[in-house]
């Protein structure tokens, strides 16, 4: 039974994988660090549902299994094929909304501290604005104080939101991109803010640039 | 004559024997280059230039067994993808949306579908009248009028770049050709795509051998006046040299490869002007080495309507 789930979950994982690069041509940019199987955590911008596919579809299979995305669990703690593809396809770090941030930082402490690499959206909420990048949240700075040695990814998911804007239903199958940047780390005595604005500062670097209106 | 029967056609196998001759003299030059000067960058692109040839030949080839359903379905789906790295670099916003979705699922197979029907009436005016239109009163209905004329110029531009002049190449295959040496649209669309692509890769290593002035730094810098004449030049013999897979006389096959040679280079010209504008060195990384499909497809999209017509007005039952 057991052996048949992983298989069912390998295979699924391809078939996500695969639709993910068929419908947005996704590809992964490491400009800032070359992909390896070191403990990571990935901090990306989050302006889709589609978000951390795109980041998990451009890992190397041995680092997926490896990677973590944190989710959101009153929407993939549901039974059914939800739960499956949660819990055994994306291995996701299912956090309890309703628990509170102290909740979910333990949560990825515990995770972190076990070996994993988690992939985290810290502006907290999907970003539908005009905004290229909402405020990040401080949970980011207790995550990079208690777990020094571990990269601190700063990923760029471009275009995405023009794939399928907020409210449309059908996806135009335009090109996507995921930016990988230098990994940051936060210094013993750096203030909360001063690393806030460093992750913030990672994020926007690599944002392509705009051409003229 | 787009049956099968092509497969005992002498020509077509010759030329695709012919074809793979240049390719395999290709590889083992950049391969013994490579030995001798080491992997430098440019013998490193050479080499995967040269690699990604052997796989669009064999495109090619594929489309060709399966006549004008094959280069519809394989031109299709270049317009797709060619499409994809267009709109991706333009600054269209969530008002587009719409027109977007109408282009890439409705124009696109529309416009395909009519070439696969031999509609010529119909295929030539419903992408630049019926498309136009319909794309102009798409954006206007999502009501944001912020540089309205300059998004919806870009997705116009998008469609007749990338679906309607692309289609043209497949079209070649309808076109009821007066009897001549040979009389095969299918053909035909070989000696557009070697003469165009041929011009290209002639303009390539004149440019690297000789190259010394710029045409126009600004918009292209490996673009050379030593490369452009030379490949123009050679490419026009070797359209001349091609003249037994036409209906053409060998001055006329030379004429028509210097015709599609020069439409091929504004063609490239003028998709480096919209590259950089939008700030990029290629279109995209789908093909290795040479960037994305629109890099590759730039001088075949200005060249196959002009090629069509003329072979149209003057070759045609």
């Amino acid at each position: 039974m057991a052996l048949i789930r992983t298989l069912a979950a390998r295979a699924t994982a391809r078939l996500i994988a695969g639709f993910a690069r068929l419908t947005t041509g996704v590809y992964g940019d490491w400009r800032g660090c070359q992909p390896a199987l070191n403990q990571r955590v990935y901090f990306a911008n989050h302006s889709s549902h589609g978000d951390f596919v795109l980041i998990w579809t451009v890992l190397s299979v041995r680092a997926r299994r490896q990677t973590r995305p944190v989710a959101a669990a009153d929407y993939w703690n549901v039974p059914g094929l939800r739960r499956f593809i949660g819990a055994h396809v994306f291995n996701a770090l299912l956090i309890d909304r309703r628990a509170g941030g102290g909740a979910a930082i333990t949560a990825m402490n515990k995770a972190l501290a076990w070996g994993d690499s988690l992939i985290i959206f810290p502006e907290g909420t999907r970003n539908t604005g005009d905004a290229p990048l909402l405020p990040l949240r401080a949970g980011i700075h207790h995550l990079a104080r208690a777990h020094p040695a571990v990269e601190f990814v700063p990923v760029w998911i471009d275009n995405i939101s023009r794939v399928m804007p907020k409210g449309e239903r059908l996806p135009v199958p335009l090109l996507c991109s995921v930016i990988f940047g230098e990994p940051i780390s936060a210094m013993p005595d750096e203030p909360r803010d001063a690393f806030l604005d460093r992750a913030r500062a990672a994020l926007l670097q690599l944002k392509p640039g705009e051409g003229p209106p | 004559m787009t049956n099968r029967q092509w497969l005992l056609d002498h020509p077509t196998l010759l030329l695709f024997a012919g074809l793979g001759l240049v390719l395999l003299t290709a590889t083992v030059i950049g391969r013994v280059l490579a030995m001798v000067h080491g992997d430098t960058p440019t013998i490193d692109n050479l080499n995967q230039r040269i690699d990604a040839w052997w796989y669009m030949v064999a495109a090619m080839g594929v489309a060709f067994l399966f006549g004008l359903t094959g280069l519809v379905i394989l031109f299709a789906l270049l317009s797709f993808w060619a499409l994809r790295e267009f709109l991706t670099l333009t600054p269209t916003r969530h008002g587009d949306h719409s027109s977007l979705l109408l282009l890439f699922f409705i124009g696109l197979p529309a416009q395909y579908a009519l070439v696969w029907y031999q509609w010529y009436g119909l295929y030539s005016v419903f992408l630049p009248v019926y498309g136009f239109l319909v794309l102009a009163i798409a954006a206007t209905l999502r009501g944001d009028t912020e540089n309205f004329l300059q998004r919806v110029s870009f997705v116009q531009w998008g469609m007749m770049i990338c679906i309607y002049f692309t289609s043209h190449v497949p079209a070649l295959v309808t076109l009821p050709l007066i009897l001549g040496r040979s009389s095969d649209g299918l053909l035909l669309i070989a000696f557009l795509v070697i003469v165009a692509q041929g011009s290209d890769v002639l303009q390539y290593i004149f440019g690297k051998l000789f190259g010394r002035h710029p045409v126009s730094p600004r918009l292209s810098p490996s673009k050379t006046w030593e490369g452009l004449v030379g490949g123009i030049a050679s490419a026009t013999l070797l359209g001349a040299a091609l003249w037994w897979i036409t209906p053409f006389s060998v001055p006329v096959a030379a004429g028509m490869a210097f015709i599609i040679c020069v439409s091929g280079f504004f063609g490239g010209l003028v998709l480096s002007a919209i590259k950089r504008d939008r700030g990029v060195k290629d279109w995209g990384r789908m093909i290795r080495g040479h960037g994305g499909i629109l890099d590759r497809l730039d001088s075949v999209i200005f060249a196959a309507p002009v090629f069509l017509h003329l072979t149209r007005y003057w070759y045609t039952v």
